[in-house]
């Protein structure tokens, strides 16, 4: 018989998997704009781990709760700069193509 | 029947529901190839967390999860892509050559973190969660918390100040 | 006041000192009063030391126990280096003798630098030189006489080297310091040593403890040092085989020459064998060494000065002898004999080169005595003051130079070293002989016409009469009948040899028969054809003498053979090996290994973050799969 029961590994597995696949974006995505929003979803991957471990670990004192909080501060914050930081490279070389910024390269 | 739905943990069922919707919403976010789609799919998939979050007992959490990221970041995100447009949305997101690579890594990633997930041990059922943290998350923040609470605002107001600095028009006669 | 002197002795040193000083930084721009400064210091000095030496020659308490007195200069754990005064008969004849002949060729350089450049500064040198002599002589200390020492040398060198815009110059007083530092190596070697084995360096101290130095060391050990100690006064007294630098030291003026290279510093080498007697005496090899290197120095360079034709070179060649004379007594363990020669020496050498620069003045500096002749018409004062030198260093009794040469003979002859009393003998010889050529060439036979001499002003004769009334009288201090000289001046028990008179008449012989024999070849012949034909018939010992047995030529060619093809040799291993291996090759493999990775700086950041999420999988799956020993060595052991 299918049970339905749910407990911190469903979690973990779960944040995990969006993990893995903001990472994959991050990874593989040509626009910049995109790499942006994946790397929103690791950001958020990582609130469903505080989150739980809140929860079944230690429930009393909201350590992963407020620690989520601010990570939604920074992401915020690191979203607003970094559109910032893409619309400036933009102006300047019409392209928000990563694959064209090599200028890292020797 | 009663037995059966008496059965059912109803957190079970709005979890897997809510995380299927996640995982599916978020590989949308990542294969589609229209940047405003994928934006929008991000904006289903932050709701979607929203929804996890309340199960988890994180009440405002799932209430700032969907103010600042679905409303905030993803409207944000939009404007982003309004003022870098081009003329075809249609490919507007697509993937770079090292997508077989970045892949496997991830698959990589996801398999390593799943596996020594289940490498914790715990105390078998969860214990039960304060009504009203709200209250609690309010008070830590504003005592014990209250530094990082504060570098937190400074770090915003910077952040605000870089972004409007970034962003701004570079006058024309700026260098001359 | 003789109290007073023999209790502030330092003021004998620092008096020059603050000469220089006062040259140095207060009276240059005024080349008469530097002068002044300069000869007053020397002379309120020579005053000082006079009373000095007055109160230790009337008090025969010094000869046993010498008065010392010092300051600790710094110490630490086993090292207690002290500067200070030992004043006994030996210290105080040899402080009177340099301030004496200090001061008279100083009032002879006021005339003879007369319109030099670096008047002033040359006074100041001078000064600087005298003080460091004098520092030398007092020291109760080996260390303070090392110091002193290396500033004489240091003295010698400028000096050597004061008219810098002749290349000769330059290269002399190159030649004169290096030659003279491989020598100092060794001393400095032995004075470490001593100082290890002995854990002392004040004279006293040391004369005590090498008295029985059978509980600090063994005999090899001490022949060892004793020889390294030797080997400083071989480079600075112009011993064999290091005798090379003092004919070409000759570059310099000439006083200096007289000062420094013939009455004080290069005598210091003998001072310091005469200081360190209670050394040498202990080890008998190391006494043979040097009676060997003294003798044998002697002859040799009598026979070099023999067919040299400048006048310095002459002189030079004489003093290298000289000093081997004295070299010579010490090793027979006669200190009183080595001393008293030490003493006259100083005297009638420096005459010698007063004389010789005198002539130089009125010739504008020709050198060579075959061209001078007749100048003793011109010149009296100069011209007869040198033959009283040359009677003196000849040995013609009353002169000085009898008397301390037949000291040495006698020594030699008691203490039956009849070869190296033959060698003596033969150079005493050859000493009249070659010093009588040098006087009849120059002084006398015809006068040549296109030589315009004139006598040299006050300044320059008076302290020439004075060196020749001392040279004429300095050695009566120490004739046979009153053995003034040998009650003070000795090692261990004071030495009352019997006057030998077959000695003595035979050493007058062979004198009167050198000057004879110098008499008719270049005087009484006035052709010079028998000196040629002599020269013509023994060319090949002609050649080697006047070429100075090729020694210099010897030491260049190893230079060249060995020391270059070394240098040579690290050449190419510096280019080939160093350059070429070690420097390129680090070059070449940075350059290639960089050439490789750029490769992988592709520039694009996603790239780069594979790569870090690949570093991350690899350090967490060591983490996370092995054991924990193993997972806190790669974090470095953070718990």
């Amino acid at each position: 018989m299918l049970t339905l029961s749910v407990s911190l590994h469903h979690y973990l597995i779960l944040a995990a998997v969006l993990f893995g696949i903001g990472l994959f974006g991050v990874l593989t995505k040509r626009n910049a704009v995109a790499v942006l929003i994946c790397v929103e979803l690791m950001l958020n991957a990582i609130n469903i781990n505080l989150l739980a471990f809140n929860k079944y670990i230690t429930p009393g004192d909201f350590i992963g709760q407020i620690f989520a909080i601010f990570v939604i501060t920074v992401a915020a914050a690191e979203v607003g700069v970094g559109l910032a930081i893409i619309i400036a490279i933009y102006r300047n070389k019409l392209s928000v193509n990563l694959d064209e910024f090599d200028w890292l390269k020797w | 029947m009663m037995a059966f739905l008496n059965s059912i943990s109803w957190v079970a069922v709005a979890f897997h529901t809510l995380a299927a919707v996640v995982v599916i919403s978020a590989l949308l976010v990542v294969l589609v190839r229209n940047i405003v789609h994928a934006v929008l799919w991000l904006a289903v998939c932050f709701i979607a967390l929203a929804g996890v979050f309340l199960t988890l007992d994180a009440d405002f959490i799932a209430l700032v999860q969907i103010l600042v990221y679905a409303g905030a970041v993803c409207i944000m995100v939009v404007f982003g892509i309004m003022l870098i447009r081009r003329g075809n949305m249609g490919e507007s997101n697509q993937f770079n050559r090292q997508v077989f690579a970045g892949g496997g890594v991830a698959v990589l990633v996801t398999l390593l973190s799943g596996v020594l997930s289940f490498r914790i041990r715990y105390a078998g059922s969860p214990p039960d969660v304060p009504e009203n943290t709200v209250d609690q998350i309010a008070t830590l923040l504003l005592s014990k918390y209250v530094i990082p609470f504060e570098v937190a605002a400074l770090l915003l107001l910077v952040a605000l100040v870089g972004a409007i600095f970034l962003a701004k028009e570079v006058k024309a006669d700026a260098d001359s | 006041m003789v109290e007073f002197a023999m209790h502030n002795a330092w003021l004998v040193p620092l008096l020059p000192a603050l000469s220089f000083v006062i040259i140095v930084f207060l009276t240059k721009p005024w080349k008469r009063l530097s002068a002044l400064v300069c000869v007053a210091g020397m002379v309120l000095s020579c005053v000082i030391a006079t009373l000095a030496a007055y109160g230790v020659f009337t008090n025969h308490e010094f000869t046993e126990k010498p008065l010392v007195y010092a300051v600790r200069w710094f110490s630490m754990a086993g090292l207690n280096i002290d500067v200070g005064v030992q004043l006994d008969p030996v210290s105080a004849m040899m402080m009177f003798m340099v301030t004496l002949v200090g001061s008279l060729i100083f009032i002879y350089a006021t005339g003879y630098m007369e319109g030099d450049p670096g008047y002033s500064v040359f006074f100041s040198y001078l000064s600087l030189f005298a003080a460091s002599m004098l520092l030398l002589v007092i020291s109760s200390n080996l260390l303070q006489m090392f110091v002193a020492w290396e500033l004489v040398g240091l003295c010698s060198y400028l000096l050597i080297g004061f008219y810098s815009h002749k290349i000769s110059a330059r290269e002399a007083a190159k030649k004169a310091f290096i030659t003279c530092r491989v020598a100092d190596f060794g001393l400095l070697l032995g004075l470490l040593s001593l100082q290890i084995v002995f854990g002392t360096l004040n004279l006293t101290e040391l004369a005590e403890k090498i008295s029985n130095f059978g509980q600090y060391t063994s005999m090899g050990i001490l022949t060892l040092i004793t020889v390294l100690v030797f080997l400083g006064p071989i480079g600075k007294s112009g011993q064999f085989p290091l005798h090379v630098w003092l004919p070409d030291a000759m570059e310099g003026p000439t006083p200096v020459s007289a000062l420094i290279h013939a009455a004080t510093m290069v005598v210091a080498g003998v001072y310091l064998v005469g200081r360190t007697m209670f050394l040498f005496t202990e080890v008998p090899s190391a006494m043979e060494l040097v009676a060997v290197t003294g003798g044998f120095t002697a002859l040799f360079a009598a026979s070099i000065a023999i067919t040299q034709r400048e006048i310095k070179r002459i002189l030079a060649y004489s003093t290298v002898s000289q000093i081997g004379y004295m070299m010579l007594a010490l090793g027979l363990g006669s200190l009183t004999a080595s001393m008293f020669h030490l003493w006259t020496h100083a005297f009638f050498k420096a005459l010698m080169f007063l004389c010789a620069g005198s002539v130089l003045h009125a010739l504008h500096h020709k050198a060579d005595v075959w061209e001078m002749g007749g100048l003793i018409k011109k010149m009296p004062i100069t011209g007869w003051t040198f033959v009283v030198g040359g009677l003196a260093i000849a040995g013609i009794p009353p002169f000085a130079g009898f008397w301390s040469k037949d000291e040495i003979l006698l020594a030699a002859f008691d203490t039956g070293h009849y070869v190296l009393f033959t060698m003596a003998a033969l150079t005493a010889f050859m000493t009249a002989f070659y010093m009588w050529r040098m006087i009849f060439l120059a002084l006398f036979g015809d006068e040549k016409p296109e030589n315009h001499p004139h006598e040299s002003p006050w300044n320059m004769t008076l302290p020439l009469i004075g060196l020749a009334v001392l040279s004429a009288v300095g050695g009566l201090v120490g004739t046979p009948w009153a053995p003034f000289w040998q009650e003070w001046i000795f090692f261990g028990h004071p030495h009352h040899a019997e006057p030998n008179y077959l000695i003595m008449i035979g050493s007058v012989v062979l004198a009167a028969a050198g000057i004879y024999l110098a008499y008719t070849l270049y005087c009484a012949d006035k052709t010079k054809a028998r000196a040629h034909a002599l020269k013509e018939r023994y060319k090949f010992f002609w050649t080697l003498s006047y070429n100075k047995y090729y020694i210099d030529e010897i030491y260049l060619w190893f230079n060249h053979t060995f020391i270059d093809g070394a240098a040579r040799l690290f050449y190419l291993f510096d280019i080939y090996v160093v350059d070429g291996i070690i420097v390129n090759g680090i070059a070449a493999i940075t350059r290639l290994s960089g050439e490789g990775l750029r490769v992988t700086q592709t520039g694009r950041l996603q790239n780069y973050a594979l790569v870090f999420f690949l570093g991350v999988l690899a350090v967490a799956v060591v983490l996370a799969f092995t054991g924990p020993s193993v997972a806190a060595g790669l974090t470095g052991g953070v718990k």
